[in-house]
């Protein structure tokens, strides 16, 4: 089978992203990837971990005086619904239909961006009400460093779909295009992931104390 | 939950398995969705309770968030499909580096 082969709805095999040499690849080389991301964070978590709540002076925000409830509740919501419209996206991927992945990928890219939005949002009221800064304080570092790098992920996989989305509109789907998507969803979950870890360590953990 | 391609040489029954098994596949997802939500919610909620110390809210939210991102690999990210055992040694190997590091860090700034 060549990869840019056109398809129809019955001729389009049940595991398209691995049909091809090259989408093997890709999808091996992307959980090894996946593997290191692990790695990598697990250090941003542990250097967290270690140096949460270390301020120089008492007057200094702590963990339970910066968060809230219901906005990590809202993001937490927003990125847990991002990776079952990218499941959708991905279904119809399977069932060769480009125009409902499209759709369903855009879904997944705005509640992405809602999501960053109220990252920004966040960050800028730690820093104005509480001037709790990347360098008020080791906390203030560790915790940026670990939050921004998951925010950075997120810009970073919203880039990534759009830029296939936009790039991929015309020629549709095939056994080059099919493995993007698959691993670019991939990532997507992968930030959900790191996420339930975030608001679980950072916020629910620093809000008992 | 194998989504395997069928050769069966009859396209009109491959397509009705393969309709069959996304069908199947598709609730999977959704239970587990609804799961991940679930689970997310008592988290919540144990947290915003005041009853319960964080002797037990810790550890309680921790492995909360371990069956969540279980659901989420093996179901979301297709982990419970054959031809994942590459993934399931990288990640497993990350997983594993990643215990020792978060030890290490733990016990030496701790202790």
């Amino acid at each position: 089978m060549k990869a840019d082969e056109k398809f129809t709805y019955e001729t389009w095999p049940a595991a398209p992203e691995k049909q091809t040499l090259e989408g093997k690849n890709k999808f091996l080389g992307f959980w090894l990837f996946l593997g290191g991301e692990t790695v990598l964070f697990a250090t941003l978590f542990a250097t967290y971990l270690a140096l949460k709540d270390s301020v120089p002076n008492s007057e200094m925000a702590l963990a339970k005086d910066l968060f809230e409830i219901p906005l990590v509740f809202i993001m937490t919501m927003l990125l847990l619904t991002s990776s079952l419209t990218s499941v959708y996206a991905m279904y119809h991927m399977k069932n060769f239909n480009f125009k409902k992945m499209q759709l369903w990928l855009g879904v997944t890219v705005l509640l992405g961006a809602a999501f960053l939005g109220f990252e920004v949002y966040e960050f800028n009221h730690y820093v104005h009400e509480f001037e709790h800064t990347f360098t008020s304080s080791a906390f203030g570092t560790a915790f940026y460093t670990l939050v921004g790098f998951h925010g950075g992920h997120v810009a970073f996989g919203l880039l990534w779909f759009i830029t296939l989305m936009v790039r991929n509109r015309k020629r549709g789907l095939d056994l080059y295009t099919a493995p993007k998507f698959y691993v670019a969803s991939l990532y997507w979950h992968f930030i959900d992931v790191v996420w339930v870890f975030i608001f679980t360590v950072v916020y629910l953990m620093g809000m008992v104390g | 939950m194998t989504n395997e391609q069928l050769n069966s040489g009859n396209p009109k029954v491959d397509i009705e398995y393969r309709r069959k098994k996304s069908a199947e596949e598709m609730r999977y997802q959704i239970i587990s969705f609804a799961m991940m939500i679930f689970l997310t919610l008592v988290a919540f909620v144990a947290v915003g309770y005041d009853g319960f110390s964080g002797w037990f809210t810790i550890p309680f939210i921790l492995v909360l968030a371990g069956v969540q991102v279980v659901f989420q690999l093996y179901y979301f990210m297709h982990m419970s499909h054959k031809g994942h055992e590459a993934p399931a040694l990288f990640l497993y190997s990350g997983v594993f580096v990643a215990f020792i590091t978060l030890l290490a860090f733990m016990t030496i700034i701790w202790w």
